[in-house]
């Protein structure tokens, strides 16, 4: 819970401006960008994901670094992965 | 499981770690402390003491949010959980944290109804498809995820919904640092800030360290690098003589903060009086509460909290882990009768407790500088 994971937004989802489909490791799950809401990232930018809300937007070259960091990591980064994977926020 | 010496950047870390060792004063011993929780599991996992010179001592500070989780509050949890048509949802983090009658795990295989959810949003979800039950997220967490809570009781009161509540343990992590400075135990130099939570509260808070204490603090990101970075920072304030907070992490962390998630946490939750952390006891204003506004989603409002205290068990040495006062291997039961599939202690618990860092990553560097002894002609 406490790892920040980072994920590519793909779309806004219609009708909910603070909810956004982001691909994570190839996982793609909506997430809360609300704390964003001075700044929203566009479709294709990358943003820092913790527990469901986008925290802080990074830039490419940060979410690689943190996404190999994260892989490197091992088991809690998987059953974090594995936990995005079964949330369905909405 | 990578090795030590598979560290990519090894050459970048042996030349800052060069450059540490020429700003050490001989005979001066340093300590610098760590916050993070994910910074511990970094260090571990990567080997980086064996990259410090010997003068420099990494002290493990109290920034794991379910390490400081006083058994009594699992107990109040369970409790909670075991209310009939109650659903509790948590992060999995919490599922093996013990209480004094068991975890989250013992209790869900004997029949009480403990989801794991991956954000406090899934448990809203959860409490719309089981409108006759009542469906309580337990809160934990720094700053880091206290925003996101905030946002999910705001979102939860928009909906209208009338089955959500928080069990809400959101801890705040200048308090634990306070009292920290404070103790006697133990002298620090200086502290590596942690990472995740600044991005929210910001630099600013850590000020009163360096201004009152005279301690240098340098917010910092979780790779190695990064880490040896920060740690490079704090000797050259040292060697000046400069007490500052600096940023190494501004690549994420803003100066200010993040001012929508400081608002959110505000509108819905204000600090305790006091809470109790496991090891550090009781602090006070170290804690969050849901404000009287949303006590329609507080479930110590609408639930018989008991309200248990329970000793931490004699054994357990977590306490002054905590406080960086014990390595985790000093610990009496350490990699004995308290791993991390048979936690006793809650620092071996999460993989960024201490102890379990220790216990995943460092026990194969002891082997490591052992061979290197007996390798050596």
């Amino acid at each position: 819970m406490c790892l920040g994971i980072p994920g590519e937004v793909v779309e806004f989802l219609p009708d909910q401006p603070d909810l956004a489909r982001v691909d994570v490791s190839g996982v793609r799950r909506v997430i809360n960008v609300g704390l964003l809401a001075d700044d929203l990232p566009e479709p294709g930018e990358w943003v820092l994901i913790h527990v469901g809300f986008a925290l802080s937007k990074i830039d490419e070259n940060e979410a690689a670094a943190a996404l190999e960091f994260l892989e490197g990591i091992g088991q809690a980064y998987a059953d974090e992965l594995a936990a995005l994977a079964e949330s369905r926020i909405e | 499981m990578r090795f030590v010496d598979e560290f990519r950047d090894a050459d970048k870390a042996h030349a800052l770690a060069a450059r540490i060792t020429e700003l050490c004063e001989p005979g001066r011993q340093y300590k610098f402390m760590e916050v993070c929780g994910g910074h511990t599991h970094t260090i571990y996992k990567h080997g980086l003491e064996d990259y410090l010179p010997e003068a420099i001592t990494l002290v493990h500070g109290p920034g794991c949010p379910v390490c400081v989780i006083p058994m009594g509050r699992v107990d109040d949890a369970i409790h909670l959980a075991s209310q009939p048509d109650t659903i509790m949802t948590s992060f999995g983090d919490m599922m093996r944290v013990p209480g004094s009658q068991g975890s989250f795990f013992d209790a869900k295989a004997a029949g009480t109804d403990i989801r794991m959810v991956y954000s406090p949003l899934d448990s809203l979800k959860i409490a719309r498809q089981n409108p006759d039950k009542r469906v309580v997220f337990m809160a934990i967490g720094f700053e880091t995820t206290t925003p996101s809570t905030a946002m999910t009781v705001l979102r939860a009161k928009a909906m209208g919904l009338e089955n959500f509540s928080v069990f809400c343990n959101h801890v705040t992590i200048i308090p634990a640092i306070k009292a920290i400075l404070d103790s006697p135990d133990l002298r620090l130099d200086g502290f590596i800030g942690p990472g995740h939570v600044s991005t929210v509260i910001g630099c600013r808070p850590y000020e009163f360290i360096a201004s009152g204490y005279g301690k240098p603090v340098v917010v910092a990101g979780f790779e190695p690098l990064d880490i040896l970075q920060s740690i490079y920072m704090l000797m050259m304030q040292l060697s000046e003589g400069r007490a500052e907070v600096e940023n190494q992490y501004t690549r994420v962390v803003p100066w200010d903060g993040n001012l929508a998630a400081l608002t959110a946490i505000n509108q819905v939750m204000e600090l305790r009086p006091y809470f109790e952390w496991r090891g550090l006891g009781f602090i006070t204003h170290s804690a969050m509460r849901l404000r009287e506004g949303f006590r329609a989603f507080d479930a110590e409002v609408l639930f018989n909290v008991p309200g248990v205290r329970v000793a931490d068990p004699k054994a357990c040495q977590c306490g002054e882990v905590l406080k960086g006062v014990l390595k985790p291997w000093e610990c009496k039961v350490f990699g004995t009768a308290c791993t991390p599939e048979t936690p006793i202690g809650t620092c071996m618990v999460s993989p960024e407790g201490a102890c379990a860092a220790y216990y995943n990553y460092g026990r194969m560097n002891r082997h490591r500088v052992v061979e290197v002894e007996l390798s050596r002609p």
